[in-house]
Order: C-alpha cells, then structure tokens, then sequence
C-alpha cells in the first residue's frame, strides 16, 4: 500500500513545480538575452548569448534603485508600526479580555473583508488636504493599518498559547501589567511576532491601489507601480528584457523570505482557515 | 479589577485610534459623499443631490454590465482554484515525500506582486512572441500566433488564467491545512467497514473539510470580486472595455472622471453585493448541521 502512495506524490510535484515556477523562470530566461534574442522566432528556451545589460539599464536608465528603496523604507515601518499597534492590542485581547472586546474583534474582522478600494477615496482626501502627496507617510499608516485585523487576530492566538502561569508568577513576584507584557509574554511571542512581521512586510511590499494613488511622483513610488510604468508608453513595443529584470529583482527579496521562512508563511496563512 | 480594565483599553487605544480615523471614517465619509454631486460639473464642489447617484447607478447599463463580468470572474476562478487546488492537495496529502518542498514552491505565486506577475503574464501572452504562442504551436493546437489580450473573450481567459495561477498554489496550502485536522483513526475505521476510495471522500473528508472550503471561498471570492491591480496592469481593462471590472470603473470614476460623488455611490453599491455575495456563500457552503 505505501510504496505506490509513494510514487504517486510525484508526478504531482512535478506539475506543481512546474506550474509554480515556469512563468518566472521565462522572465528570468528572458532578461539575460539580448533584445534580438528576446524576439527571435520561434522562442528560443535557453539564451545563447547572456547579457545582464538589461539590469544595468533598470539602474542607470531608470530610478529602480529609488522604488525598491521606497518599497524597502514603506514596508519595514509600516511593519514596525503595524506591530507596535497590535501587539498590546491583541495582548489586551486576549487575557484582560475588557468588555466589547469580542465587539472589537468583529470590526477587525469587518475591515479585512473590503477590498482597499473601500477605503482609498477619503483617505486620498485626507493626505491631499494634509500635503502629503509623495510622502511615504501617506503609505505607511494605511499599511499598518489595513494589517492590524491579521496581527491582532494572529498575535491573539499566539498569546493564548503562552501559558497564564508565567504571567501569573510574574504577577507574584511585583512585577505590573505592563512589565508582565514586555519582559515576559513579548519575548515568548516572538516566533508569533516574527510570522506576523514577515506577512505584514509582504503585504505591504505588493500593495498596488494606495502606492498608484497616493504617490504620483516616479521618484516617490514603490516597485509594484514603479514596474508597471516601464512600459513608457506603449503597449506593443514594450522593453521585455528590462521588465524580465525588473520582475526578478522585484520578487527576490520575497523569494528569499519564502525560502527561509516557509513554516512560518504557512502557518500564518492557513491558521484563519483552519482555527475557530 | 477596576484597574485591570483601565490598562485593558490603554492598551487598545492606538489600534482604535488607527482604525476609527483610516478604516471607519472612510466609509462613513464614502456614505455621505454618495449623497452629493461632486464632480466637474458642480466645479468639483458637494452639492446635495439625495438618491440621485443611486438612481443613476440603478440605469447604468455599464457597471452591471463590469458586475455581471466580475461575478462570472470569481466565479470561473475561484471554481476552478477549488477543484484544481483539492485535487492537488489530495495528492500531496497522500504524499509521503515532498511535502515540505511542496509547500515552499506553492507559496511563490502567492506571495509574489501581481503587477510584477501581470507583466510577466503580459509577455507571456504576447501576440508575436509570446511564449503562449510558441507552445501551443509547437503542440500543434495553434497554427498561426493569436492575439490573447487583443480580443475581449481571449483577454478575459487570459486574466481567469493569471489569476487561477495564483492562487491555486494557496487554495491548496489552505485545504492541505484543513486536511491535517481530519483524525487520520476515522480512515482507519472506515477501511475496517471496507468503504471505497470515493465513499471515503464523500462521507469523511468533505464534511470535515467544509468549514476550510467556507473560509477559503469566501476569503477569494471577496479578494476576485474586488480585483483591480492584475487587471489595471494586464489589461487596462480592455480591450475596448472587455475586461473592465467592478473594481477598475468604480476607480476611474473617481480619478479619471473625477466623478466623485458618483463613485461613492458605485462603491456603496459594489459594497452591498460584496455583502449579498457573502451571504450566499454562507447559504451554500457556510450552514453547520448539514448531513454529511
């Protein structure tokens, strides 16, 4: 019985590795061909020449060092902030338990289920009226926010796991609330801060709709809307071998959190699925 | 006691502050301004109109023409994310190997941005030299290179495509958790009772699994009703409007048309179906107490 299981897992992680990888693997294959490479006929699968003058020009040509230094800047404090919101938040959450918090969790639950187009119009109004058009500013507290329902409601459970003892004992020994929450049950979290952080930074990093409004400046905006105005204008001769480029230095840094931080993506995916 | 409540919402108190100024003022904002004319006729000033933007939402052929489209896109891709991604969840379930590589590489779509994937999908299904194309005519299906994003049903095909690429990978992450909470006894017994393969499936993995069905369906039909940035880039919501969703009209209302009381109308409406839509769901999949 469980040798043919077996081989049977197989052909499927094939077609999975496959499926999963082949349209990146092509961008990759077609940013290091030169351009009469890119076009020849039929396709051809494996570069005969390599060339990693595309890359060059991403840099020299074009301020991509400028959007992935923007998408850098915004996702890291937006997933800083993001954290120092809902850590506390869900701490309260889940042991002072204070009347209508199950109320609270509801809202956040209301929030994550509109799309951001929800919510993008007023709060254009807002950082108009307020000047900060262009400023990563008018990005980063969104970001937090539109996070807090997946940190608090994540950081919630993982607080519930750490068992009341400790902090009962930290009670006993003189320590206050706060001084339970930031010596004791913090440093506990920290796998659960670090799953939250990671999903947070990812999210912020591919938002698309706030980071096409809010920052029309080309030095002001992020890798998701910077790669989509490569183009320069028109659909039909579009560069293909400075946007392969692109989309590979767009998704390395994303790759390189999968690759290390798999369990941890997973587990902060599926547990809204799986959990309640 | 008294004092432990106190901290309790001093604690909460930025996550509320943060949440009631960017979360909950917009949609009472989106509220209110559906009940004006702002746009360039009023000189981009409010004028009070009551219900006239939901009348005129009410005959505007064009957005339920984007809503009956949208639907059909959830519906095409979610549907098939669910049969594709149970299928392969099945299998890497029933897997003794891989597993761990599995899910690493079914994480890269999700993860990735989807305008970068949507520019790459463009390349993909380029008329001339897209790699689409050469497949195909190297397996002898296509004779001659076809025009994906230059015709309206083939664009369309084209964005299910993109976005089932997506988030299949994820659907099964998400059922491939779901079946891991099914006690591995339940199958023991029922080979006891000497049940086939399919009855095994129909009487004890799909009810258990339902609850993972519900979240992840509703989770994806939310997200695919409300796309907008694998359409705003992969097609622009061509060609000639063929792939305009309820999302991408309800936006340039707002910043091409500068119309921006209709658009609050528009999203306010685009909300209310986003909740029936829900409820349906919940109608079909979410009732616990269904027999098995």
């Amino acid at each position: 019985m469980k040798a043919p299981r077996r081989l049977g897992g197989r052909p499927w992680l094939a077609v999975l590795l496959a499926w999963c990888l082949a349209p990146l693997l092509w961008q990759a294959v077609t940013s290091v061909k030169p351009d009469a490479e890119i076009t020849a006929l039929p396709a051809r699968y494996w570069p005969g020449q390599l060339t990693f003058g595309h890359y060059e020009a991403l840099f020299v040509r074009r301020p991509f060092a400028h959007y992935l230094w923007n998408s850098f800047f915004i996702s890291s404090c937006a997933t800083v902030l993001c954290l120092a919101v809902s850590a506390p938040a869900a701490y309260s959450l889940a042991r002072l338990k204070p009347k209508g918090g199950q109320g609270m969790l509801a809202l956040l639950i209301a929030i994550s289920f509109f799309p951001a187009l929800t919510f993008f119009f007023p709060l254009y109004e807002l950082v108009r009226a307020a000047g900060l058009l262009n400023n990563p500013i008018s990005l980063i507290v969104p970001y937090a926010t539109f996070n807090l329902p997946l940190g608090v409601l994540f950081l919630r459970a993982y607080f519930r796991t750490i068992p009341a003892e400790v902090e009962e004992a930290g009670l006993m020994d003189g320590l206050s609330r706060m001084q339970v929450m930031t010596r004791l049950v913090l440093p506990l979290a920290a796998p659960g801060l670090a799953t939250t952080a990671i999903l947070v930074f990812i999210a912020s990093w591919n938002e698309f709709l706030f980071a096409l409004t809010f920052m029309p400046r080309d030095e002001a905006r992020t890798v998701t809307v910077g790669i989509a105005g490569l183009s320069g204008g028109s659909l039909f001769e579009l560069p293909w071998g400075l946007i392969g480029a692109a989309i590979v230095i767009s998704v390395a840094p994303l790759l390189v959190l999968v690759a290390f931080f798999q369990r941890r993506i997973v587990e902060g995916l599926t547990q809204g699925a799986t959990v309640d | 006691m008294k004092r432990s409540s106190r901290a309790a919402w001093w604690l909460l108190s930025p996550m509320l502050a943060m949440v009631a100024v960017f979360a909950v003022y917009p949609v009472g904002r989106m509220l209110v301004l559906s009940l004006f004319a702002q746009n360039l006729e009023t000189n981009l000033l409010p004028v009070f109109s009551g219900f006239d933007n939901f009348l005129r939402v009410a005959g505007d052929g064009h957005f339920w023409q984007t809503v009956s489209r949208t639907l059909l896109f959830a519906g095409l891709a979610v549907g098939s994310e669910l049969a594709l991604g149970l299928a392969s969840a099945l299998a890497i379930h029933h897997s003794a190997v891989g597993r761990g590589l599995a899910r690493t590489v079914a994480l890269v779509p999700w993860v990735l941005p989807t305008s970068a994937l949507a520019l790459a999908w463009i390349w993909i299904f380029n008329d001339q030299f897209g790699v689409f194309n050469d497949l195909l005519q190297r397996l002898g299906v296509l004779r001659e290179p076809f025009p994906w994003l230059g015709r309206p049903r083939a664009a369309f095909f084209a964005l299910v495509m993109a976005d089932v690429w997506k988030t299949t990978p994820f659907m099964m992450l998400l059922l491939l958790a779901g079946l891991q909470t099914i006690p591995a006894q339940l199958y023991e017994a029922a080979a006891i009772d000497g049940g086939s393969r399919w009855q095994r499936f129909r009487s004890i993995t799909l009810p258990l699994l339902r609850p993972t069905i519900f979240v992840a369906v509703v989770f994806r039909a939310l997200q695919s009703f409300g796309i907008f940035d694998l359409v705003y880039v992969m097609t622009g919501g061509g060609p000639g409007g063929a792939t305009e969703t309820v999302a991408l009209y309800t936006y340039r209302n707002f910043m091409r048309y500068l119309d921006f009381g209709y658009g609050a109308a528009l999203l306010v409406t685009g909300s209310v179906l986003l909740m029936v839509l829900t409820g349906a769901i919940w109608l079909a999949l979410g009732r616990e107490g269904r027999p098995a």
